[in-house]
């Protein structure tokens, strides 16, 4: 057959790469300074948008989806293209997928600081922006299966399945975790509240982590792992049954976040079993990598692209071990809400999802620019300092993770709290979380050596910007089919393929979320618990703004432990008005469910002024400009209209009038405080944020009192 | 609310059984197939990354063979 000359376009994968090592950069940066504020509170210089409640999602977000998400499609459009023995299908979409991720990135650096967000976590991006993320992220996806479908080579090798598996299920998290109503320009509420929320929040959260952080690395595992080894994967069987029960078992697990929740505990248990039967399919994904080096072990040792490439693989065993016994139910009450979650991620993405995106960018830069590595000895250097990074960080995290949970739960023999002031544990952590941010600062280091490497690499070659190659095309008329190959035929059609896999994610969830919805008995309705008012709608949005949920709960969990601490535990009938629910998934701070009534008014406001006013030594940071601020109330109509739509039961027309409510609600506390000595004024944010904190928690408080 | 929309469904502890059912019989299908697959295709599919790309070998054709490959292996 006559043979096609042809070439792979290395500028898209060029320009992905420079992104990418570009916002790990920042990404990391950010994550260092907010590691510093949680003992160093005064380092936001008194600025809001610098405040660790904003900026901890720009670090998440920053890493997740720009650092990686680069990563990702430079691996995809490099590794694509040569396993379909073809160059990408337009060379115009690539540069629009690639200046469309670069402006979201853009819109969320500049968004998420002014406390545009919707505060559920790694989705925090508001409905304009999502749109952007849909678009874009089709345009991904149409230019993949061109790709696919116009290929010269009969199979899609195994990655390009993780590849497939990762654009299907991404565009489903995205948009069912994105349904939203719009109340402004840049402001939304989820069709959603409460435990719905939660349940479709985690659902994507826990998916985001698998369709996003592990399935396209697994994909690019499996092409760059036999390519810098020089060896063919250890098994194609083991990847096959790899995939498909990964992409089949993953989808479950999302209600694991949510244990001693509100949730029913049937899905509870769900989340639990499929969880730790995921353990398989992930060690067998981690052997095959390990196996692949049989007999090739020796070159690991001087090979610093094959060091990276095996401790990734070795933390992606690490975090699929250490994830399914977090979700067991006796070590979730330990672990959960405390910084052992925090350890458990950075094992992740420092390890599995930086290791490897390091060794692949050791790799591909010299190939692209067709020449060696500069410094070997400086690549090895950077391992070493990774290394020690990861340890030094996650050592300390996992430390004050067992911690805070020993002393959360401590009961002296009268059996009173030991710990009952909740500071206590936050103060006796702090050496834990200096020494993390060492180990954050060392890997941030061993960043620059990889930058200057990479520099240093690419002036010392000439950037091929396509290079060619050349192959027979393929025509199905040239391959008959042979019997009893359902999975040949199946990868001949993209497009089908990519349906089963849609298939096949798409059980989990339903299974999951069906009963949710459609069983009203799954949420009990509690008649004493009633709409937010106008003010503390507003306050809540505030809360919501600031990223108070980035370190306080809203779920107390019925243990002894928590229900002495903090009051009665959590009702799921309690948060059916809550659009978005926010319950928060660390506790720095103490949870906030019961905090209404708890504290006057003149201590929130003397408290959010400066919270070592109240509670020295407190990490908290200071929000003076809350103080300063005048509220919008212009909002309150759309705000109440959007509610109603949702289901909210204001009163017909309630928007007409809600604003005279808030006034009068804020005059009210307003009045306590001046007769207390502050010097408050009705129309600022604060008044507004304390009537939210004050309501929070009391509607079953008046509920029990009506009882007696 | 969405669920207001729907009516009470009885027997909900059926599901997550169902559940486990469905996967295991997926599972079991799926490693049956596994095994059933074609030596032949394996090995080209094993050796496909190896071979694609100009830069290991400019004529395009493979010069890893996985027999050859496991041979080294065993030596």
């Amino acid at each position: 057959m006559e043979v096609e000359k042809f070439s792979y376009d290395n500028q898209i994968v060029k320009q992905f790469v420079i992104a990418s090592v570009l916002f790990a950069v920042v990404g990391m940066l950010v994550g260092l300074f907010i590691a510093l504020q949680l003992y160093i509170p005064e380092l936001n210089f008194g600025i809001q948008y610098i405040t660790f409640g904003r900026i901890r999602p720009l670090h998440t977000n920053a890493v997740i989806f720009a650092f990686v998400g680069n990563l990702i499609f430079a691996g995809i459009y490099y590794s694509l293209q040569r396993v379909c023995k073809a160059r990408m299908w337009n060379d115009k979409l690539s540069q629009f997928h690639f200046w469309g991720w670069q402006i979201i990135i853009l819109a969320a650096a500049v968004s998420l600081p002014l406390g545009i967000t919707t505060s559920k976590e790694y989705a925090e991006l508001e409905w304009p922006i999502d749109i952007m993320i849909a678009i874009v992220w089709l345009a991904f996806g149409a230019n993949m299966f061109g790709t696919i479908i116009k290929r010269r080579e009969k199979h899609m090798y195994v990655a390009v399945w993780f590849y497939i598996a990762t654009f299907v299920t991404v565009t489903v998290l995205h948009v069912v975790n994105s349904i939203e109503l719009p109340a402004g320009i840049l402001k939304s509420y989820p069709v959603y509240a409460g435990v719905q929320d939660a349940l479709v929040q985690w659902w994507y959260g826990h998916n985001a982590v698998a369709f996003f952080l592990t399935t396209p690395y697994l994909g690019l595992m499996y092409y760059f792992l036999p390519k810098a080894a020089n060896r063919p994967v250890y098994s194609y069987r083991l990847s096959i049954l790899h995939f498909w029960s990964l992409i089949f078992l993953y989808i479950w697990a999302g209600p694991h976040h949510l244990l001693y929740s509100a949730l029913p505990d049937w899905a509870q248990s769900l989340g639990t079993v499929f969880s730790v039967m995921l353990i398989a399919p992930s060690w067998g994904g981690m052997l095959n990598g390990f196996l692949t080096l049989r007999g090739a072990w020796d070159s690991v040792r001087d090979n610093p692209v094959l060091k990276f490439l095996v401790v990734a693989i070795a933390a992606y065993g690490m975090a699929t071990f250490e994830g399914p016994m977090l979700s067991l139910k006796n070590v979730n009450a330990i672990s959960h809400f405390t910084d052992w979650t925090i350890a458990h991620v950075h094992i992740g993405a420092l390890g599995w999802n930086g290791m490897l995106s390091f060794g692949i960018l050791y790799w591909m830069i010299p190939k692209m620019w067709g020449t060696k590595l500069y410094s070997k000895k400086m690549a090895n250097i950077h391992f070493w300092i990774t290394t020690l990074g990861i340890i030094f960080y996650a050592v300390p995290m996992y430390w004050a993770g067992v911690t805070q949970a020993l002393m959360w739960k401590q009961f002296t023999p009268l059996g009173v709290l030991q710990y009952p002031n909740f500071l206590e544990t936050t103060l006796e952590i702090i050496p834990l979380h200096v020494i993390r941010s060492f180990g954050g600062l060392l890997y941030f280091a061993g960043l620059f050596l990889l930058v200057y490497n990479l520099i240093k690499t690419a002036k010392q070659g000439r950037f091929i910007k396509n290079e060619e190659a050349e192959a027979a095309p393929y025509t199905i008329e040239a391959d008959k089919l042979k019997r009893g190959m359902i999975h040949h035929w199946l990868e001949k059609r993209p497009v089908k393929f990519a349906l089963l896999s849609l298939i096949v994610i798409s059980i989990g969830g339903l299974v999951e979320m069906v009963p949710t919805f459609l069983i009203k008995s799954n949420i009990p309705t509690i008649a004493s618990v009633k709409p937010f008012t106008p003010l503390e709608l507003q306050g809540r949005d505030i809360y919501i703004r600031e990223g108070c949920v980035s370190c306080h709960s809203q779920l107390v969990r019925p243990f002894r432990s928590e229900t002495e601490r903090y009051g009665e535990y959590s009702k799921a009938g309690e948060y059916v008005y809550d659009h978005p629910f926010l319950w928060g998934s660390k506790r720095t701070g103490p949870d906030l469910q019961r905090v209404g009534g708890k504290y006057s008014n003149l201590w929130h406001y003397l408290h959010l002024e400066d919270p070592r006013q109240m509670s020295p030594g407190s990490i908290m940071p200071r929000y003076p400009w809350l103080l300063t601020q005048t509220l919008d109330t212009s909002t309150t109509p759309s705000k109440i209209r959007t509610m109603r739509s949702l289901g909210v039961p204001y009163e017909k027309d309630y928007d007409k009038y809600a604003n005279q409510d808030l006034i009068k609600q804020a005059n009210t506390i307003t009045e306590d405080l001046i007769n207390n000595g502050a010097p408050a004024e009705p129309d600022k944010e604060i008044i507004a944020l304390i009537a939210y904190l004050q309501r929070l928690g009391t509607d079953i408080k008046v509920n029990q009192e009506a009882g007696k | 609310m969405l669920s207001e929309h729907f009516s009470k469904i009885e027997g909900v502890g059926i599901f997550p059984v169902i559940s486990l059912i469905v996967f295991f019989l997926f599972f079991v299908v799926t490693i049956v197939w596994v095994f059933r697959l074609d030596k032949k295709y394996l090995s080209r599919m094993e050796n496909l990354p190896l071979e694609s790309s100009l830069e290991n070998n400019p004529t395009g054709v493979s010069s890893h063979n996985n027999s050859e490959m496991k041979d080294e292996v065993n030596q």
